[in-house]
């Protein structure tokens, strides 16, 4: 059994009168250690894919597990402590807290959604900070790094409460290309090193070709799963 | 939690000018009740001080009917032989009473001879008076601050009228409780400033003349005026005396005694009670201020944050510590508030003592103004303003809690 594990996942929603079939019954299994991309156009249903292995919410049909846990029948509190125990996240626009220093901005989580202990939160932090090569911009604030730098502390704040799984919704998507290109290079060495899946949602194609495993959704469909580390692809659907 | 502080703090740093605004207000607000509260309270400390001191005492025993015929000064409701003897019982086995003194009232007439008029008059034990009345003396203008036998102390505006001047000899003749007129020759001990208030125009001979002045064949009082030893106590020294005194009955079974305190004599008491409704409404004001302006500033903060509350809802921040750092901030507005009001209204009393500002209250002028807070009403006025500050903090709080972290990240 995978790390994630989607059955014939649904997902609507009502703007108004009408109601939009976002995802129409997605099945996939995402493997532990995996360097994952979700890719197809936009309103092919990536970012809502993404919300629900995240346990931001819930599908509307169907079965999705993630690390062994049945996530749809997550309550509000229960889904909180699920991700800060299991999930890291890394936003499109880095969303880190503009009064934090980078330091505190990786240290967040370990401070306020896992109660860490202080020796433990400075040892585990300043690894992050060297890892994600930021040990020098540690007490600047995210207004005074470029928006490289960010996504490279967003990637330490996703790493730092040793996730199973983190999730990038469009991570690239604000980055010139060899930014992006770096980006990803250090998640792929991140995952590496701590051995963390790492799924991504992207449009950029050169991105994609970084990817271990790519998923493709189309109108709420995954219509192709290949293993870019294997000569053929599996297609699905 | 520190860090939670120092989150907090940094969060309302974010808008300095806002934050700064808020927490003016807050502080202004303070300080205006707090000097409010102590000149007020000054004021009105010194109008009881004056009326209980000089005059009244802290709370007084009559015979039972008297003071709803006090008007008339009847001498047949004074207090008479074995009642006077349990009352003085009573009143030395209390801890809490400081001193007593028993009076002697009437009405009379005042002649110098010359003129004639009306005086009331307090026939006084003048050693266990100042005990009970200590500023009495103070109001001896003219004269000697003590009162033997055969001398009496006139009130300043008869004296002024009648020519009276210290050492003269005046006639006093008063009606006694059979109909029987008498009266007596006494000097001129001393001129007496009058007061605001019931008595403030009466004038004092010994009791010991008094007595046979009037007559009176056996021992009589018509007031025991009592001073306790603290006068916040006043309330429940007042009840015990008057359930003590309700046990002594007269021979058809109906109490002897009456107890007053200064609160049912004075018309005084009146103004004390508007100030205190003033006070009331200004703390009522502050709170308006406190709440408006933090809900305010929490519900602008919330809205200018929600995608930043969306991400650390994501990352896995409960709901109830997104709850706990929004009530934090508005937590850390009052506290800054109450500190700096607290500190900005003592300086400002301070600043009004040193002033030596002067009033005038009554006939009496040149009082100089003693504004005091007691810490008491600086950590209760504190308390206010935090526990407000934290209930206007709640709805915004609330809401941040309950955001969804979806529509919360796509929040522009």
């Amino acid at each position: 059994m995978g790390l994630i594990t989607a059955e014939n996942v649904h997902k609507r929603y009502r703007v108004g009168e009408t109601v939009i079939h976002a995802l129409r019954g997605v099945s996939l299994t995402i493997e532990g250690g995996a360097f994952v991309s979700i890719v197809g156009p936009s309103g092919s249903g990536k970012t809502t894919l993404l919300n629900l292995i995240g346990c931001l919410d819930r599908p509307s049909e169907g079965k999705l597990t993630v690390a062994g846990t049945d996530v749809g029948g997550l309550g509000r509190r229960q889904g909180a402590d699920f991700r800060g125990k299991n999930i890291g996240f890394i936003f499109q626009d880095f969303n880190l807290i503009p009064v934090l220093t980078v330091y505190e901005n990786i240290e967040y989580p370990l401070l306020m959604v896992q109660d860490v202990p202080a020796p433990e939160r400075s040892e585990r932090v300043t690894t992050l900070l060297r890892e994600v090569g930021m040990e020098e911009q540690r007490n600047k604030l995210p207004d005074q790094i470029s928006g490289g730098q960010k996504q490279r502390v967003a990637v330490a704040r996703a790493l730092v409460t040793s996730p199973a799984l983190v999730l990038a919704d469009e991570p690239t998507a604000n980055l010139d290309h060899d930014t992006a290109y770096q980006v990803i290079e250090l998640m792929k060495r991140m995952r590496d090193t701590f051995g963390t899946t790492f799924i991504f949602s992207t449009h950029d194609p050169k991105i994609v070709g970084e990817a271990e495993v790519v998923h493709t959704l189309e109108d709420g469909r995954l219509t192709d799963s290949r293993d870019t580390r294997e000569a053929g692809h599996e297609q699905v659907g | 939690m520190s860090k939670l502080v120092k989150i907090a703090v940094r969060n309302l740093l974010r808008y300095k000018r806002r934050t700064l605004l808020t927490a003016s207000l807050i502080t202004l607000g303070v300080v205006f009740v707090l000097v409010f509260t102590s000149v007020t309270g000054s004021f009105k400390a010194m109008m009881i001080a004056q009326n209980t001191d000089s005059m009244l005492g802290h709370l007084q025993i009559h015979r039972k009917g008297y003071v709803a015929s006090i008007d008339n000064l009847p001498l047949n409701l004074n207090l008479k032989g074995g009642a006077i003897a349990r009352l003085e019982q009573i009143l030395d086995a209390e801890p809490e009473i400081a001193a007593w003194s028993p009076r002697i009232k009437f009405g009379a007439m005042f002649s110098t001879f010359v003129e004639t008029t009306n005086i009331r008059l307090n026939g006084i034990d003048p050693a266990r008076e100042l005990q009970a009345v200590p500023l009495l003396a103070d109001r001896v203008v003219e004269g000697e601050k003590t009162l033997a036998p055969g001398g009496i102390w006139v009130p300043e505006l008869l004296a002024r009228g009648m020519k009276v001047k210290v050492g003269d000899t005046v006639v006093i003749v008063a009606t006694n409780q059979d109909g029987s007129v008498n009266g007596r020759q006494f000097k001129v001990a001393g001129i007496m400033e009058s007061a605001t208030g019931p008595g403030g125009r009466d004038g004092y001979i010994h009791i010991e003349d008094a007595a046979e002045v009037l007559r009176l064949e056996e021992r009589g009082i018509s007031e025991v005026a009592v001073r306790l030893g603290d006068f916040d106590r006043l309330a429940a020294v007042s009840a015990r005396l008057e359930e003590l005194l309700a046990a002594e009955r007269n021979q058809q079974g109906k109490p002897i005694f009456e107890v007053h305190t200064w609160e049912k004599l004075s018309p005084f008491f009146n103004i004390a009670r508007m100030i205190d409704v003033m006070t009331f409404f200004m703390k009522l004001m502050l709170i308006a201020i406190v709440l408006v302006s933090i809900m305010n500033v929490m519900i602008m903060a919330v809205y200018e944050r929600i995608r930043e509350i969306g991400t650390i809802a994501a990352i896995g921040t409960r709901p109830g510590r997104i709850l706990a750092m929004f009530l934090l901030e508005g937590l850390s507005l009052g506290v800054v508030g109450a500190v700096l009001g607290n500190m900005t209204g003592a300086l400002i009393i301070a600043l009004l003592n040193g002033a030596h500002i002067t009033y005038d209250f009554g006939r009496q002028t040149g009082l100089v103004l003693r504004a005091a807070v007691d810490p008491a009403d600086m950590l209760a006025l504190s308390a206010i303003v935090i526990v407000i500050s934290v209930v206007a903090s709640l709805q915004p709080a609330f809401k941040a809690s309950r955001m969804d972290p979806i529509k919360a990240l796509r929040h522009v």
